[in-house]
């Protein structure tokens, strides 16, 4: 192992990297361009959704509750329809998500005693929304019910000026309830599938494909030699682009940092090593830069997008799935960016993502080493 | 084998990629100092050979020693020793011509006190003094060449293997690239080059002939000319070539017939001898010879005859 021709590989592929405008704009560009089109572009908060009201009812009554949904921050009446198909019209279009229908008998039967039932139609094209605005509509009739039956019960001489028994809630860690706080730290691992595995399949079947490679392996540089000159330059680009990130992130997105840094940047570095020993690789294996893109998308970019927990909870996933989100080195880093983001977890009770984040980097190291040859073919 | 004087020795080389056997049983042994050409049609297992000899390939049977270590079992002191100009251009085209000078020299562990200076001497030898700064994809194909050997010889290898260095190149470019090799091969230096040009292989102090991964001849280029025909050469000139060819190759005692140019060429058991049986037998059938004369053989025939003698073989033993 020679320090001085581990420096040149790396140094040249420096300068290959500075005119490559391509190589250039994803190094610098791509992160940005992540950090705000999940920043902006995801929202999983249900406000303001569009409903339409059918009060068959009319009475004042029908129109306090509602004034209810109209008054919640998660509804607004957009329109007010006077047949059943009026309400399936707002729904077919789009419109409305939901058609709240208040019976004729509304006002009649609550003088009586009730019970009465307020109907919702829902759009559930989406079931995850759906089950959303379901729960909210419940939410709003039961604090209408419970109001009249306060009303009913102050009437008849009752001590209790408000519902004995409420609930006090209190969000912890992401306060404001906002999901680009819970997104955002994810984006990290995106940026380095695509700087670790892409970038770096890239280079090395760049080489091959270019026959550049059989020139280098005929002199004495040794295999090591290549792959630690050729992943240096990518391991220090990789760490800049997480300074980017959780800048953008921090400072422009205003999402809580309450972790260590050394944490941070720490995890980051394991799991850069994971995904350069992956892109190495597969650009080993498959020799062209179409095929090696392509792979290195599928097996680090993808799963970090749709199994890590980035979007999509692991505990809500068919246990099939769960299962195989344990051998995804992403889900662990996805775990260590959520925690020291927004909880601040110090490192000592990281340990169950820590360690195996440092098994999967030493291990896929020590195969990348293992994979690639000084022969053709 | 081990003798001291040899730069390059294989015995039985075989690569057999699946079932096509790129080369064949090649028995070599090239001298400290010598140009050494391997001269072969493409596809005759020349850039197989040369892979093997610098460790980029495994052989499949036999052995090969290049600068006394063996190329399997000892790959890295090999690459020590040799310098290697790939048949397909194999620098770096993004880098300018000192960066990859720089590279190679960086590569090649050339030590820092003489970097300077060997840098410089590859520059004025490849005739690139004042280009350091130009983007190496932007040079004409003549000058990439002697880059590539520049950068192949920062080290000072005693040994250089050259894979068709002068394909793609222009006449003049290519003259001056073989007064280079000549050059080095003056200061000791040994050179095994591959080429299919035959003018080409004048250039060498000895040749290999190979065809379909076999070595056919080998000796120096007169030597070859004298000894590797079958027979004698006879230059026919005469109108209707392809008439006059059609016939001689059923004419008594013609062994091959081949166009050169505007004549054909014969090879037969003794020219002398010949001579007026076959002006008698042309002029027979209607063909007015205007010159037919026993000629010394070029590289070419030399190659054509040994060739074809050993298609035949083959297609007896089918």
């Amino acid at each position: 192992m020679s320090i001085t021709r581990m420096w040149v590989m790396a140094h040249k592929e420096v300068v290959q990297i500075l005119r490559d405008p391509f190589s250039l704009l994803i190094v610098i560009v791509m992160p940005a361009i992540l950090v705000v089109l999940f920043g902006y572009g995801v929202n999983l908060d249900q406000k303001h959704i569009p409903c339409v009201a059918w009060d068959q009812d009319g009475s004042q009554q029908s129109q306090d509750l509602l004034k209810h949904f109209a008054a919640s921050e998660y509804f607004t009446i957009v329109g007010v329809a006077t047949s059943e198909r009026d309400g399936r019209q707002a729904l077919d279009a789009g419109t409305a998500r939901m058609v709240v229908v208040v019976p004729w008998n509304f006002s009649q039967r609550l003088q009586k005693g009730g019970p009465v039932a307020v109907q919702a139609l829902v759009d559930a094209t989406d079931d995850n929304t759906a089950n959303v605005v379901f729960g909210y509509a419940q939410a709003v009739v039961q604090t209408y019910s419970s109001e009249v039956q306060m009303d009913w019960m102050r009437g008849r001489g009752s001590p209790f000026q408000f519902a004995p028994v409420s609930t006090e809630t209190r969000t912890w860690y992401n306060e404001d309830l906002e999901s680009s706080a819970f997104i955002i730290p994810g984006v990290l691992a995106l940026v380095m599938s695509v700087i670790g595995a892409f970038l770096t399949s890239l280079t090395i079947a760049r080489e091959w494909e270019r026959g550049t490679m059989e020139q280098l392996i005929s002199t004495p540089v040794s295999a090591m030699e290549i792959m630690l000159g050729k992943l240096l330059p990518y391991f220090v680009l990789g760490m800049v682009d997480t300074a980017i990130t959780a800048s953008i992130a921090i400072y422009w997105f205003r999402v809580p940092f309450r972790g260590s840094f050394v944490t941070l940047f720490a995890s980051s570095a394991m799991f850069l090593i994971v995904v350069l020993s992956l892109g190495f690789f597969i650009s080993v294996l498959a020799k062209n830069q179409f095929a090696a893109s392509q792979i290195a998308l599928l097996v680090t970019f993808l799963p970090a997008f749709l199994l890590s927990g980035f979007l999509f909870a692991i505990e809500q996933m068919p246990p099939v799935l769960q299962w195989i989100t344990r051998v995804l080195p992403a889900r662990y880093y996805v775990s260590v960016l959520k925690k020291i983001f927004l909880k601040g977890t110090p490192a000592a009770l990281l340990y169950a993502d820590l360690l195996p984040l440092a098994a999967f980097s030493v291990v896929l190291a020590l195969l990348a080493t293992r994979a690639f040859h000084k022969r053709l073919g | 084998m081990d003798d001291p004087n040899n730069s390059v020795t294989t015995k039985d080389l075989v690569k057999r990629f699946g079932d096509f056997i790129a080369v064949d049983g090649i028995n070599l042994a090239v001298r400290r100092g010598e140009v050494f050409g391997f001269l072969g049609p493409n596809g005759a297992g020349k850039s197989t050979t040369i892979r093997m000899l610098c460790g980029l390939l495994r052989p499949t049977a036999g052995s090969a020693q290049v600068a006394g270590h063996d190329v399997a079992s000892e790959p890295e002191l090999v690459r020590q020793n040799i310098g290697y100009m790939s048949q397909k251009f194999s620098l770096y085209n993004d880098l300018t011509v000192i960066e990859n000078l720089r590279l190679f020299a960086g590569l090649y562990s050339v030590p820092f006190s003489v970097l300077q200076q060997r840098i410089e001497w590859a520059l004025a030898m490849a005739g690139l003094e004042g280009k350091q700064n130009l983007l190496t994809g932007t040079l004409p194909g003549g000058w990439k060449q002697r880059l590539a050997l520049g950068c192949a010889v920062l080290h000072k290898p005693p040994i250089l293997f050259l894979d068709e260095p002068t394909s793609g190149v222009d006449p003049l470019a290519r003259r001056q690239f073989w007064d280079l090799i000549h050059t080095m091969a003056a200061e000791g230096v040994t050179a095994f080059v591959t080429t299919h040009y035959m003018e080409e292989a004048e250039y060498c102090n000895r040749l290999a002939l190979i065809f379909r991964g076999r070595l056919v001849a080998l000796g120096t280029p007169s030597e070859l000319k004298r000894n590797a025909m079958k027979g004698e050469l006879l230059l026919v000139e005469c109108r209707s070539l392809s008439d006059a060819i059609k016939l001689l190759k059923t004419a008594p005692g013609v062994q091959d017939a081949s166009v050169f140019g505007n004549a054909i060429h014969l090879v037969v058991r003794d020219a002398k001898q010949s001579t007026p049986q076959l002006l008698q037998f042309l002029l027979k059938r209607g063909i007015a010879v205007e010159r037919m004369e026993k000629v010394s053989p070029s590289l070419e025939d030399v190659f054509v005859s040994v060739t074809s003698s050993t298609e035949t073989v083959g297609e007896q033993r089918v």
